[in-house]
């Protein structure tokens, strides 16, 4: 089966964040692979070993996003395409990196695309199915169940908490919901292995697009933190107290009760 | 310039859902002026559109069609696309939902279309909209606009005001279209959520975490709850520990929440966390360390036990209310 699976390179939010200049500071941040991209590799992985195939990981993003590529590669991924975007465009948005994945996917004839279901940091969760439209195969949102019999697929997915139970077939994309599978750690000799695998660096010209057609939809007008709420309040006193003066101030002073 | 805004209207449980009169109001706003169209689809809708008129839509399209029982992004797809082609509109407003979610980006890439996702506010109106949307699991928040093409959005529950309910009058006609080739079938959906209970529309919400320590534990939390007119949801730590089911689960992986009142109880703050409250307008935090990360986002802090200060809690409030 051919498999390939979107990986993001996202900022890891359990760090501190920093904005100076309107733009989010990257110096020193920690990255990671979106954890949502970590089940979609993860089950990829378990796809190829149940029916033979390969599993390719692509990533759109700069010369960095190779540590990522070689991370999936550890875990058990066989190749990676990194989509080097940096010298050539500036911004991007969704459509744009919906655009860019599906032109390198259109000839490929995979039979299984995974991708996250949101990504942490622009967390517009829209990537997934935008590629599954522009290359005209159905998809799956959220999935937290896959079984795959010859072309038959039957998944569960949540949908708002309940757990929604379908058939369909392949070729298709799902996005991996939290549930779906406990992501394995690379393994040290999986790392060893993994510098030899082959990662392949394309630009947007080997893939014959023209600056003008990613050209963003969209556009950021500025990036900031919420407005620094006034410091919570711990509330002092015997415990009594404190809870009476909790029921005064959220109906007087919160007004929400 | 005025625009015609479409607004896709949702259902739960044979009843419209609060966010798609949130819609209205954002469609309204970006409308400036022009023209909002409701479309509810459905294989049996149609009694839903005059309460979608009495919220402000301008008229309402229904769709029905056996197909559209069940939500497949085939067959919303083709009943959105072919109610698109009708109408030509020039914006697009879907609630951040299960639905929305799903169903959005298909529109937008089929309409080669920017798409801004989960908005919480809009400054300004007509084509001088602006979207707020929160970035980086909540910790920060961007600005953004459509630079070309249709003004595509969906917005999250809770955060928008809906306009008042008025008696008001427009026309509903229904369209009908060929829904064909769905690739998904739909065998069975297990219902989780609690009957009732949306936990996304939820004015109050008591939640428990790890500290709880126990299914029983939630009680007197339930108690609160119901006292208050609110519902119950927990973190991720309770449900990996079976305290409650993961449907109740509120953050990044499961239901994001904006409730006039949060009160967290034994929930460490977890930024998976606090990616799905930390816009609730006033939080209270309950957790026996002082240094739980919850207390940063919290408005309210009781250092304690919550087995002694929820009980207490739901006393003081029969005392009032
Ligand atoms: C050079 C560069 C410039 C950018 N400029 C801007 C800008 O000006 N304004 C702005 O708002 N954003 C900008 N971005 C961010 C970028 O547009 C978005 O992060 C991207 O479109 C994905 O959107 P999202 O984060 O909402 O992902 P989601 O749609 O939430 O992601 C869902 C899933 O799609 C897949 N996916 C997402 N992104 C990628 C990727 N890059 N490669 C492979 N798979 C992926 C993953 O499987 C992921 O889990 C820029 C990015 C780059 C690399
Ligand atoms: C990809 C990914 C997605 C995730 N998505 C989510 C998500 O959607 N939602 C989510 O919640 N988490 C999510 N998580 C998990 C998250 O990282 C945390 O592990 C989880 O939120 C912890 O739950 P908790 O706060 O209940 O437990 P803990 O962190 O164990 O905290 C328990 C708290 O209870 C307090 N406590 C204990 N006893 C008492 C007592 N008697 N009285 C008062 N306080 C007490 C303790 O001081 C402690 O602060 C996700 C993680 C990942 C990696």
């Amino acid at each position: 089966m051919n498999i390939y699976v979107l990986v993001k390179r996202t900022f890891d939010t359990e760090e501190k964040l920093v904005i100076s200049n309107g733009k989010i500071q990257e110096d020193g941040a920690e990255f990671i692979i979106n954890p949502y991209d970590e089940y979609a590799i993860e089950e990829a992985i378990t796809v190829r070993d149940a029916h033979g195939g390969e599993v390719t990981v692509i990533t759109i993003g700069g010369e960095e996003a190779e540590k990522q590529l070689r991370t999936a590669l550890a875990m058990g991924a066989d190749k990676a395409v990194l989509i080097n975007t940096e010298d050539d465009l500036e911004e991007m948005d969704q459509y744009t990196t919906a655009y860019i994945l599906a032109e390198y996917l259109k000839d490929k004839d995979a039979d299984l695309i995974l991708a996250g279901n949101v990504a942490i940091d622009g967390g517009s969760g829209q990537v997934g199915p935008r590629v599954a439209d522009l290359l005209g195969i159905n998809y799956v949102t959220t999935i937290t169940d896959l079984q795959i019999e010859g072309t038959a697929v039957k998944i569960v997915r949540d949908i708002e908490g309940d757990a929604e139970e379908l058939e369909t077939s392949l070729p298709l994309l799902v996005t991996a919901q939290q549930g779906l599978n406990e992501p394995r750690y690379p393994s040290l000799p999986g790392i060893m292995k993994a510098k030899k695998k082959p990662l392949e660096e394309v630009e947007i010209d080997d893939l014959d697009i023209e600056e003008d057609d990613v050209e963003p939809k969209t556009e950021t007008l500025e990036i900031y933190m919420p407005p620094k709420k006034a410091a919570g309040r711990i509330l002092e006193g015997d415990l009594s107290t404190q809870v009476s003066d909790l029921v005064g101030l959220l109906r007087n002073e919160a007004k929400v009760i | 310039m005025s625009k015609k805004v479409l607004v896709l209207a949702e259902t739960r449980e044979g009843a419209l859902r609060n966010v798609s009169f949130e819609a209205i109001a954002a469609a309204k706003q970006i409308a400036g002026g022009g023209e909002v169209v409701a479309v509810l689809l459905g294989d049996s809708v149609s009694e839903f559109g005059a309460e979608l008129v009495n919220y402000g839509a301008d008229r309402v399209i229904t769709v029905e069609h056996p197909h559209l029982k069940s939500y497949t992004s085939d067959g919303y797809g083709q009943a959105f696309m072919a109610v698109i082609e009708q109408e030509s509109p020039e914006g697009i407003v879907f609630g951040h939902t299960a639905v929305g979610k799903d169903l959005s980006p298909k529109i937008a890439s089929k309409l080669q279309a920017g798409l801004v996702s989960d908005v919480t506010a809009i400054e300004g109106e007509g084509d001088g909209a602006v979207f707020v949307r929160p970035i980086y699991s909540g910790k920060a928040f961007e600005k953004k606009t459509i630079k070309e093409g249709i003004t595509f959005v969906t917005i999250r529950p809770n955060n928008i005001a809906p306009l008042a309910r008025e008696e008001r009058s427009g026309d509903v006609s229904s369209l009908s279209v060929d829904i064909t080739n769905l690739r998904t079938i739909i065998r069975n959906v297990v219902r989780k959520s609690a009957e009732g209970v949306d936990l996304s529309e939820a004015k109050v919400i008591v939640a428990g975490g790890r500290g709880v320590k126990s299914a029983d534990g939630f009680a007197p939390l339930q108690e609160l709850a119901n006292l208050l007119g609110g519902a119950v949801g927990a973190s991720r730590g309770a449900c990996d520990a079976d305290y409650v089911d993961y449907s109740l689960q509120i953050g990044q992986t499961g239901k994001v929440v904006t409730p006039d009142l949060y009160i967290a109880a034994g929930i460490s703050g977890a930024i998976q966390h606090l990616a799905g409250m930390s816009n609730s307008k006033v939080i209270v935090a309950i957790n026996k360390d002082p240094e739980a990360n919850i207390f940063k986002v919290a408005d309210y802090g009781i250092v304690g036990d919550l087995f002694e200060v929820v009980p207490m809690l739901t006393e003081e409030f029969r005392k009032v209310m």
